[in-house]
């Protein structure tokens, strides 16, 4: 591999001041990306060393089975200088939706920054993988979307599982799944991946994410289930600012009732804060402006795996596989004692005409021994 | 007046459950209820109005905490009977609940015959005894074990998140298997199902079995003792040699 044969790359500090941010700017981008991914302060300044000295990273960012919400919300990110250096100049290699060339050069662009970095490109991906019917309902430049992921992956340092659909599958793998929608680690194998769900993910954190890889040169912590701990160890319920009102047991009982207006909780409105892992609560969306619960909506547990599956979004109670739509735990529970109930009526008469021998003689014995009995 | 053929039993007195196992079966029906209460109102609580500024109110949160502390409890008394399982008497003895011999199958088809299907023999009306747990008994509590650890592995299991300490943590793996804590979460509440039925089957059996047999099943487990005909403690006592005869 001879990396030497290609000018140097600029290094991400330059490109900021190509683009006419000052440096205080980059500085306090580097110090608000520092405390997003819960670096302590000290870390700052390898952050800040890291965007000055390191060339900037080559990133392929394919796109497959996606609404491109993922993106959307990256580049609204709150700081300009995620869209502008992080996107704009680390994904331009090659990215479908934001890429200037198409057709033969851009599937040109993509061979050349698979050769050239091979074993040092991030890639990330948006969207799942349909493996039904051999691939055929998201195919790129004549290829199935396998085909270009197993390709890009190859030579790739780490994956970045971008949104629900690639980490696992979202709406288009919902029941029955009929395009075969799969996320992307039960594809790859041998490589790093990292998950970021959410439709979208919070653009702060997608941004963090990369921040992180580029400052260390590793993927951040993740926890069980593949996800950066430091944006997804708490559940939006621990942040929640209506938690008071949960623990009070105070809560909205229709979307239009007196307490829907005074803020209380909307736990009973199907709000899955309490299982869902993310920092809504903390980040908030839109430059830290409000987030579902803030504007009284129910948080709809966007970044759990199966959300789609795992019962409605405005109820808590979940739907009971193969007992119809209506049927919940508790119907199949209620009826299920209906049913005992019965039966144990049934075994009762039963048991005075099967067993009236027997009861009978037990009776007859215990009244003899009263009778014998003086008073 | 007497009847002529009326056979007056000589009853025995039997120790069945001895102290632990009665003091763990009652600690233990409490928690569940418990459990249970709490639980229906976690999963969906009352709408309860008050005109109490949400500060000095801490409805849910003591509910959650009353289920934390009897989860607990819970767990705590599984294990010790799990212990005594291999230290109490032979009817307390873990051999009583795992169908692992032929008998034992065999014994759970009888009460089946008998105590459910109510069947005769030759037109006689029939009665199966046995002096702790029937085998079929046996097995239906094997089966709430089962549902005890589905129960403390989802419970734990999602509780680990609000947990520092080492012993909700050993569990912190569950949710991640079972694929998030909103498919846990509904597991613990379905099988929360699982202990209501039972509980309405078990306390029906105990009536039927003290009605039919009259050997004193319902105070069983308040005293620990129940009540065998001489005739049935004859056939089923093992004749070690006695060296004094
Ligand atoms: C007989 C045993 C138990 C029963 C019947 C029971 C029942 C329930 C029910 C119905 C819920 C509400 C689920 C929902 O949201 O729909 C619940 C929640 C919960 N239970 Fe249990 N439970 C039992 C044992 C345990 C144990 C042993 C633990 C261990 C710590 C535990 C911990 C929890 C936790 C953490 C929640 C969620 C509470 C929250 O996040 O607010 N439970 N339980
Ligand atoms: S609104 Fe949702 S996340 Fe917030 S406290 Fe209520 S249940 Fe928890």
């Amino acid at each position: 591999m001879n990396n030497d044969a290609f000018p140097k790359q600029p290094t991400y500090y330059e490109e900021v001041l190509r683009k006419g941010y000052p440096r205080r700017d980059f500085l306090k981008f580097a110090s608000m990306m520092a405390a997003f991914i819960g670096l302590e302060q000290t870390a700052i300044a390898q952050v800040i060393q890291a965007l000055e000295t390191k060339p900037r990273m080559p990133v392929i960012w394919l796109h497959f089975q996606e609404c491109t919400c993922c993106s959307e919300s990256f580049i609204r990110s709150s700081h300009p200088i995620v869209a502008d250096i992080l996107l704009d100049k680390i994904s331009l290699d090659y990215t479908e939706t934001l890429m200037a060339a198409s057709g033969t050069q851009a599937e040109a662009a993509l061979k050349n920054t698979m050769a050239k970095y091979k074993g040092q490109y991030l890639l990330c991906v948006e969207g799942s993988v349909p493996m039904g019917a051999d691939g055929v309902y998201c195919m790129i430049g004549g290829k199935t979307s396998l085909q270009i992921l197993e390709e890009a992956a190859e030579g790739a340092a780490a994956v970045i599982a971008w949104g629900s659909c690639a980490s696992n599958g979202c709406v288009q793998s919902a029941k029955p799944n009929p395009t075969g929608a799969t996320p992307i680690h039960k594809l790859i194998k041998g490589k790093p991946i990292i998950k970021v769900p959410g439709c979208p993910p919070i653009g702060e954190v997608m941004a963090g994410v990369i921040v992180h890889y580029l400052t260390f040169g590793r993927i951040p912590e993740l926890d069980r289930l593949g996800r950066p701990k430091a944006f997804y160890s708490k559940r939006v319920h621990d942040s929640c600012y209506r938690r008071p009102f949960y623990d009070a047991g105070l809560f909205v009982e229709t979307f239009d009732d007196e307490n829907a207006k005074k803020g209380y909780c909307l736990y009973k409105m199907g709000c899955k804060g309490p299982s869902t892992y993310n920092a809504c609560g903390v980040m908030k969306w839109n430059n830290g402006t409000s987030f579902p619960i803030q504007a009284g909506h129910p948080c709809i547990g966007c970044s759990e795996e199966n959300y789609w599956d795992n019962g409605r979004l405005y109820e808590r109670a979940s739907s009971f596989a193969g007992f119809g739509i209506e049927a919940n735990a508790d119907t199949v529970g209620k009826v299920a004692l209906g049913v005992t109930a019965a039966a144990l009526a049934v075994h009762a008469i039963a048991t005075n005409i099967g067993k009236s021998k027997l009861i009978r003689e037990h009776e007859e014995e215990g009244r003899e021994s009263e009778h014998e009995l003086e008073a | 007046m007497a009847k002529k053929y009326l056979h007056i039993h000589r009853l025995r007195r039997v120790y069945v459950w001895e102290l632990p196992v009665r003091f763990y079966h009652w600690l233990n029906a409490l928690i569940i209820l418990t459990l249970i209460v709490t639980g229906f109102y976690i999963s969906n609580p009352l709408a309860l109005l008050s005109k109490q500024e949400a500060s000095f109110k801490y409805t849910m949160g003591w509910f959650r905490y009353v289920h934390f502390v009897a989860a607990y409890l819970f767990f705590f008394n599984f294990i010790f009977r799990l212990y005594w399982g291999f230290v109490g008497n032979k009817f307390a003895n873990w051999k009583q609940f795992i169908p692992t011999s032929k008998r034992f199958i065999k014994e759970m088809w009888t009460v089946f015959k008998i105590d459910i299907l109510m069947l005769r023999k030759n037109g006689q009306q029939q009665e199966h005894l046995s002096v702790g747990h029937n085998a079929m008994a046996g097995f239906i509590y094997f089966l709430t074990f089962i549902a005890f650890l589905v129960q403390c592995f989802t419970g734990f299991g999602l509780y680990a998140a609000m947990s520092g300490w080492w012993l909700p943590q050993l569990f912190a793996w569950v949710p991640a298997f079972f694929g998030g804590d909103i498919v846990t979460r509904q597991i613990h509440h379905w099988a929360m199902w699982f202990f209501i039925l039972f509980t309405v089957i078990h306390v029906y059996l105990v009536f039927y079995h003290d009605y039919v047999e009259g050997r004193g099943e319902i105070s069983s487990m308040g005293g620990g003792w129940k009540f065998i005909e001489e005739e049935v403690f004859e056939q089923k006592r093992h004749h070690t040699p006695n060296p004094e005869h």
